[in-house]
């Protein structure tokens, strides 16, 4: 789960770890009162779930208050397009008012999950404020990453082989190494995914502080972190999909025109990639899970139907333990409840499957059968 | 003979009482598994339908001879479960459990490093030698005992409908290993392969991945230069937009990093037989097959 900046400073302070007075406005008058309070210069930052903010004009440096409150003004409401929006905007509703910090040096930092070492990496350079995609490409040498067993945790040669390589000593290298304890720590008691601290500064004071913050946390852990959970925020998900976690339901919205409604996850990335390869484009992933009861069908024909880009639907069921009879009877109930008002091809296979079929066909509602994959692509593109 | 599982397995349940552990046990029992136990802390004493309930794997292991664990644990409890059957000196454990933490997986796979157990999951279907032992959630009559084919995929219902597409052909299954769709896994593709190929009764394997990771790319890597028998590759998400998590936790396509274009091109590179057309997965595997024995 992504949260946004203003509450993953909040975190850090809540760990020792330093980050520049702030505070979150919601409107230009607010932001002003926290310039006021903070002195200038400020920076009034957008605050969305998307890196790139600054090249996209959500961060703006200003020297009075009267600024801020102009600067905000500007930015609150904004449709911010950003290299991480995939070419939509994002709508911003609050600003972070930050007092702005005198630099000397800035570093790249971030901690992540490893899959393929079952590790924590961390990642570091002295190449901060950059975009560190390009760092990697470019000068990959001026990256160095440790991996940490999380049974042993940080252990001292890493917070020395770190500090070398950012050419951090004495006082200020000792600082380092104890804020890197603190924010392994912290990654470690929140379940985070990914931590990313981009520009890390030194001040010309010799202090290190994270002048902006990214924290992601692991969705499955939220049961474990209700201060986390309490973070999210409804404005940053599509209304769909958050309509269809309320139902309980694994949906993404996409920009085609043909919904379909699958059990099993991996299935439906298969089922995806069939309609993109009959020619037309999929409008979502929807996984019902492997069950598929009549009620979840029933949600999921409502949440497609919603989206008025959705010309035809495609069903792919494996009827396994659930058997194909019991799937279709699930299948017409849903669509008699729903009202359909486009064509939905339904493909289904395994266990009673001649049974499913023929409740389909003598159903009398606008159910395609498709005998097999093939023809479920087939009668896919006719549609679309 | 099969990997990892055959009908010498005995089984036990953790989560056994739970409406999943009593619906799915009782499959496997009807499919011919040899479910000896089931452990529910609190409930030792008890009985599910014939198996007799322990309150610890330890106990359920000592009094039955259980040498493998099935476990339907709620997820805040999952990895601790996995933990307690490896102390009971448990060898093969299946987690189907979907939604463990990943930190608890992290120190769980470290963990499992030094020892010589296997774990299979979690958030996957199991695992089943057709005909012989099934421990998982799948359906058991779609498969066809016998080989020549295994099987070893991230997805559940997508592998049910690749084991159905083999039978239709009548190509049967040694065994069909269901890893899982997390980010961080016991068994990988890797174990499997290694197992598939040392394994007589397997004479092709069939794998199906999906986007995220690099798991695909790294078992293309050692099929190239150590398998001895074909595979066939099936890779799911062609049409994932980048950065969003397709269902399963570890499906996410992330810096441009474990997109399925990456997975199929890697798969070709290695020579394996690459399939982009679901519905005509079967019928290439029949091909493959026939076309491997005739060279023999």
């Amino acid at each position: 789960m992504k949260i946004h900046e203003y509450q993953a400073k909040e975190l850090f302070r809540a760990h020792d770890i330093l980050v520049p007075d702030s505070e979150v406005a919601r409107d230009p008058d607010h932001a002003r009162r926290i310039a006021e309070t903070l002195g200038s210069p400020v920076v009034i930052k957008a605050q969305v779930h998307a890196g790139g903010r600054g090249k996209g004009g959500g961060v703006q440096v200003v020297d009075s208050a009267a600024a801020a409150e102009q600067a905000a003004r500007n930015i609150l409401g904004m449709e911010l397009v950003t290299e991480q929006t995939a070419g939509m905007g994002k709508t911003v509703n609050q600003v972070l008012v930050e007092r702005a910090v005198a630099i000397d040096r800035e570093l790249y930092c971030s901690l992540l999950v490893n899959r393929d070492t079952a590790t924590i990496t961390i990642l570091v350079s002295s190449d901060g404020g950059m975009n560190i995609e390009e760092v990697a490409a470019a000068t990959p040498e001026r990256i160095v990453s440790v991996d940490v067993n999380p049974l042993l945790g940080l252990q001292g040669f890493q917070l020395r082989a770190l500090a070398a390589v950012l050419a951090l000593s004495g006082d200020t290298g000792k600082k380092f190494s104890a804020m890197m304890r603190r924010l392994y720590r912290f990654f470690v008691d929140y379940d985070c995914s990914m931590v990313e601290i981009n520009p890390l500064v030194v001040t010309d004071q010799g202090e290190l502080i994270a002048i902006d913050a990214k924290v992601d946390i692991d969705g499955n852990s939220l049961y474990r972190h209700p201060d986390v959970a309490a973070m999210r925020d409804p404005l940053e998900e599509d209304p769909h999909e958050r309509k269809a976690a309320e139902f309980d339901l694994n949906y993404i919205k996409l920009s085609g025109n043909i919904g379909n409604m699958v059990n099993g996850a991996g299935l439906a990335m298969a089922t995806m990639d069939i309609i993109k390869q009959a020619g037309a484009e999929p409008a979502n992933f929807l996984d019902v899970g492997g069950g598929a009861s009549a009620a979840r069908v029933e949600q999921g024909f409502r949440i497609i139907l919603d989206d008025p880009h959705v010309k035809g639907i495609l069903i792919n069921i494996f009827g396994g333990i659930l058997r194909c009879d019991e799937l279709a009877r699930g299948v017409v109930q849903a669509a008699t409840a729903v009202g359909l008002s486009v064509p939905v091809v339904v493909r289904m296979e395994g266990t009673n499957v001649e049974e499913g079929r023929r409740i389909l066909a003598d159903s009398g509602l606008n159910l395609i059968n498709a005998e097999d994959i093939g023809d479920a692509a087939r009668k896919v593109a006719e549609i679309a | 003979m099969t990997i990892f599982a055959d009908d010498t397995t005995r089984v036990l349940v953790q989560g056994i009482t739970g409406k999943e552990g009593q619906f799915h046990t009782r499959q496997c029992i009807a499919y011919g598994t040899t479910v000896v136990a089931g452990v529910t802390p609190g409930k030792g004493g008890q009985k599910m339908d014939e198996v007799p309930v322990f309150n610890s794997v330890k106990e359920a292991a000592g009094a039955t001879g259980a040498n493998a664990s099935l476990i339907f644990v709620p997820p805040p409890f999952a990895a601790e479960a996995i933990v307690e059957a490896v102390d009971a000196g448990i060898e093969l454990i299946v987690c189907i459990t979907e939604g463990v933490p990943i930190m608890d997986m992290l120190r769980v796979k470290q963990f499992l490093a030094a020892t010589s157990c296997r774990l299979i999951g979690p958030n996957c279907p199991g695992i089943i030698s057709p005909g012989r032992c099934k421990i998982g959630i799948m359906p058991g009559h779609i498969h066809l005992p016998g080989g020549p084919f295994g099987v070893v995929s991230r997805s559940g219902t997508l592998t049910y409908e690749v084991v159905h597409q083999l039978t239709q052909q009548g190509l049967g299954q040694s065994t069909c290993v269901g890893i899982g769709g997390d980010p961080v896994n016991g068994t990988g593709f890797l174990d499997c392969l290694h197992a598939f190929n040392e394994d007589p009764e397997t004479q092709a394997v069939v794998m199906v991945g999906e986007i995220g990771g690099s798991a695909e790319e790294e078992a293309a890597e050692w099929i190239a230069h150590h398998m001895d028998k074909p595979v066939i590759g099936f890779i799911a998400g062609l049409t994932a937009p980048p950065g969003r998590r397709m269902g399963h936790a570890g499906a996410i396509i992330s810096g441009g990093s474990g997109t399925a274009e990456a997975k199929l091109a890697a798969m070709e590179q290695a020579s394996i037989h690459v399939c982009r057309d679901l519905g005509g997965l079967g019928a290439l595997c029949r091909e493959v097959y026939d076309g491997a024995k005739l060279s023999r």
